[in-house]
């Protein structure tokens, strides 16, 4: 059993399915990916990871433990953090602040703490910010932390993304198309730091991706969702030459030639 | 050629500007600011308004070209079309009997539209305007420090005649009768007096234009400890002249600063829910009511006493009370979000002002006759007797209360409510408990009202219902809005232009709407950020991060993530 179990995981909108009686299965210190048609339930599975959404069916666990239920804050604080499709920055805060909400779980100072400033907050606090450094250092933001993070460049506010994920200190990070709208230099560095969160953190990662370069580059293990329904699981290789899955990306035609 | 929509668009301006003075005219307020002279004799409140709004509509006018005759014949195009807007309202007015329609159309307002010449000056009306206006188009051309120094100097000239009453309140010592009589008549400033301000004030623009940059440069120069030194000095200056401030301005200027911190107060706990939290709030004066009232019965001497300990305790339990009021205020509300949240908290605004106004409620409230006879504060024998009293104490909690607002600002509770503000779903996915976060924004802000309403309790004496009307959360909003959301020296800045300017010029009160909306809706075209914003990019320690060698960060990093 692997880091992230999920059981017959079933989410409906009125009378669609987004997720199907999905099993998915995520090693630890895996690289996985989720890849499928628009609107095959990959982005509605990451909401239902992170408690954005109650699914009506199916269970999911991480490390042993039920996710069913609980807030999303919780879950952040069990050690699961993602970033988003279309990036959710805290954009009237600078780069500094959005990685010192990311470690917000891992503070502890409250309303007493900030208003009398007892050593104790005081270290913390300086702490924090010489972590928020080395984090924005790390993603290669180096110099930026003042800057707000609405005015960061498209792929820095990416990285920022990614940084304050990392600050919440995760077992487990799911990347929701973190190369979109990336040229090709670009979209080679991401997969590099992709690769470094991995080896050199040892965090988990779960992918969704367009780009089958991506894709097949760095995974370890890919899932194809189309319709909310598992139609192929494997390894890149096996799954680019399953037919079920090229008749989903190209239709049945291709298939037949 | 694109000049032919360009003159659409200073016509535009001309007609715009125009609309406004018409509009402001019917209204009464030109004619209410009449009897208010600027300059003995010269020039009255009622034109001062009107000779502004032609120059600034010249100014408005003038931005879209760019070289000087250009701008001097828009800013006369578009003065002129302002000019004869009026005219065309005095000419309607001869046609048509307005009175009966609008109230403010009075004979007196024509009078003075037309300088109290009748209709054959209008032309001349028409030509003069349009010569303001030009002179305010030529004014965007002068150098920005000339510019500067002009504005400064009618600016002051303006202020310092509408607010002539109180300057000569100021001025009461028989030290200084001399120099008051030599600036001032009983009701404004003479030739003399005016030629005074202006040269004084446009002596002082002058000399802080050519000096500021020097004095910038030597302060930049000085070692960091002496800089340190002086910042204490100045400081410790700004704080001298606002302790012996009730002492020189007497007790009514006291009274409206007075007023101005409680507002002040109020603003900073709405500050911290809408502009820290973004939980928009406009029932806020019902903390402001609960603070009031616990003082009111624990302190009073009249029969409604429930207990007669001192304000001092008695502040201390409705800072409690208003807390826990707070909180509960939050619990029902905590999933309404935006406009829903706005329509919600209005309601429990008015939940409390009719308790407090109920038949139900009268034996424990007093109804609308109110809690009486509330004695004011001691302090080691130091009875905070008066407005010039009160003042220290309004004065001593704004400062507290900022305090701890900057504090709780800068703190992992502040980020949490500015995060929650940006985006609550993403802030509850970073693990910030919505719950605790919004309550405690709750709770706090109705604290700091709690505060204001225990001093406003004392400043009255006795407090009734109809203190605690929707507009007193209106005009917290609003002065919070034009400080700058968000921002701390924005909030005393707001309570000072949207409380204090009003008190002391009375003839608005009838338009202090009015005049709200308009500058509510100026400051929303030309500085949505507010008059002093706040500091959207704070510095960092950047010293620390350059002494660590790149590969040691990268390992500190994957150490720090891997902690669990």
């Amino acid at each position: 059993m692997g880091l992230l179990a999920s059981r017959g995981l079933t989410k409906r909108f009125g009378g669609l399915m987004a997720i199907n009686q999905l099993d998915l299965d995520v090693e630890d210190r895996a690289i996985h990916s989720i890849i499928g048609p628009n609107g095959a339930g990959k982005t509605t599975f990451f909401n239902c990871v992170t408690g954005f959404y109650r699914s009506e069916e199916g269970t999911i666990e991480f490390d042993g433990v039920s996710l069913d239920g609980l807030s999303p804050d919780r879950i952040t604080s069990m050690g699961i953090a993602r970033t988003y499709q279309n990036i959710r920055l805290f954009a009237n805060m600078t780069a500094m602040e959005n990685i010192l909400v990311g470690m917000h779980p891992h503070l502890r100072s409250g309303w007493l703490g900030a208003i009398l400033k007892p050593p104790a907050v005081v270290k913390e606090e300086r702490e924090a910010h010489q972590q928020a450094r080395e984090t924005l250092q790390f993603v290669g933001l180096r110099g930026m932390g003042d800057l707000l993070a609405k005015n960061l460049p498209y792929g820095q506010q990416r990285r920022l993304e990614i940084a304050r994920a990392l600050a919440s200190r995760p077992r487990l990070l799911l990347l929701d198309e973190p190369t979109a709208g990336m040229n090709p230099r670009e979209t080679m560095e991401m997969m590099a730091f992709i690769r470094r969160l991995r080896d050199d953190l040892g965090i988990t990662i779960i992918l969704i991706e367009h780009q089958m370069r991506v894709v097949m580059g760095i995974s370890d293990r890919v899932t194809v969702l189309d319709y909310g329904t598992k139609i192929s699981e494997g390894t890149p290789r096996e799954v680019q030459s399953d037919a079920r899955v090229i008749e989903a990306y190209l239709g049945t035609k291709a298939v037949a030639q | 050629m694109t000049s032919i929509p360009r003159w659409r668009d200073t016509v535009r301006t001309g007609l715009l500007w125009g609309a406004g003075a018409v509009f402001t005219s019917l209204v009464g307020l030109v004619a209410a600011l009449q009897p208010r002279q600027i300059i003995t004799g010269v020039i009255s409140g009622g034109h001062a308004l009107l000779l502004v709004a032609l120059v600034a509509a010249g100014i408005s006018a003038a931005r879209r070209y760019a070289d000087a005759p250009r701008r001097a014949a828009a800013g006369a195009l578009a003065g002129a079309i302002v000019g004869a807007s009026v005219a065309a309202l005095v000419l309607l007015a001869r046609v048509v009997n307005l009175r009966a329609m609008i109230v403010g159309a009075t004979p007196e307002l024509f009078a003075l539209l037309t300088l109290g010449r009748g209709s054959g000056v209008l032309p001349w009306i028409v030509l003069g305007a349009a010569g303001l206006g030009a002179l305010g188009g030529l004014l965007t051309v002068l150098p920005r420090q000339v510019r500067s120094i002009v504005t400064t100097g009618a600016a002051t000239l303006l202020g310092v005649g509408l607010l002539q009453e109180q300057v000569q309140l100021l001025l009461q010592s028989d030290r200084v009768a001399r120099l008051r009589e030599i600036v001032f008549t009983f009701d404004g400033l003479t030739p003399v007096g005016a030629g005074l301000v202006v040269a004084l004030s446009t002596v002082l623009s002058g000399v802080w234009q050519w000096q500021q940059p020097k004095t910038k440069e030597r302060m930049a120069a000085l070692p960091p400890t002496r800089r340190r030194v002086l910042q204490i000095v100045g400081f410790a200056a700004g704080l001298g002249a606002i302790l012996v401030l009730p002492l020189f301005v007497g007790p009514f200027f006291s009274q409206v600063l007075v007023l101005v911190g409680l507002y002040t107060l109020m603003g900073l706990g709405l500050n911290l829910e809408v502009g820290f939290a973004g939980l928009l709030d406009i029932g806020f004066v019902a903390f402001f009511a609960i603070g009031a009232y616990t003082v009111g019965l624990l302190t009073t001497t009249g029969p409604l006493a429930i207990a007669h300990v001192s304000w001092w305790t008695a502040t201390m339990i409705a800072v409690v009370v208003s807390l826990i009021s707070g909180v509960l205020f939050g619990l029902p509300i905590l999933g309404i979000r935006g406009d829903y949240l706005a329509i919600a908290t209005l309601g429990f605004g008015e939940i409390i002002r009719l308790l407090v106004l109920s038949d139900f409620l009268r034996p424990v409230l007093g109804g609308s006759q109110g809690v009486l006879s509330i004695p004011k504060p001691v302090l080691f024998g130091f009875e905070f007797r008066g407005p010039e009293q009160i003042f220290f104490l309004a004065l001593g909690a704004s400062a507290i209360i900022a305090f701890i607002a900057a504090r709780l600002r800068d703190s992992r509770l502040g980020r949490a409510w500015m995060a929650m503000r940006e985006d609550e779903d993403v802030a509850q996915a970073m693990g910030i408990n919505l719950v605790n976060v919004k309550l405690l924004a709750y709770g706090i802000g109705a604290v700091f009202a709690g505060v204001s309403g225990a001093i406003f309790a004392v400043m009255v004496g006795s407090i009734f219902p109809h203190s605690f009307s929707v507009l007193v959360s209106i005009n917290v909003l609003a002065l919070i809005i034009v400080g700058g959301m968000g921002s701390l020296p924005g909030v005393a800045v707001g309570a000072l232009f949207l409380v204090g300017l009003p008190e002391l010029l009375r003839e608005f009160s009838d338009y202090r709407f009015l005049v709200y909306g308009a500058a509510l809706m100026a400051m929303m075209i030309l500085r949505p950020e507010g008059l002093w914003p706040a500091p959207a990019q704070r510095r960092e320690l950047h010293e620390e991060v350059a002494r660590i060698p790149e590969g040691e960060l990268v390992e500190a990093g994957a150490a720090g993530a891997e902690d669990p």
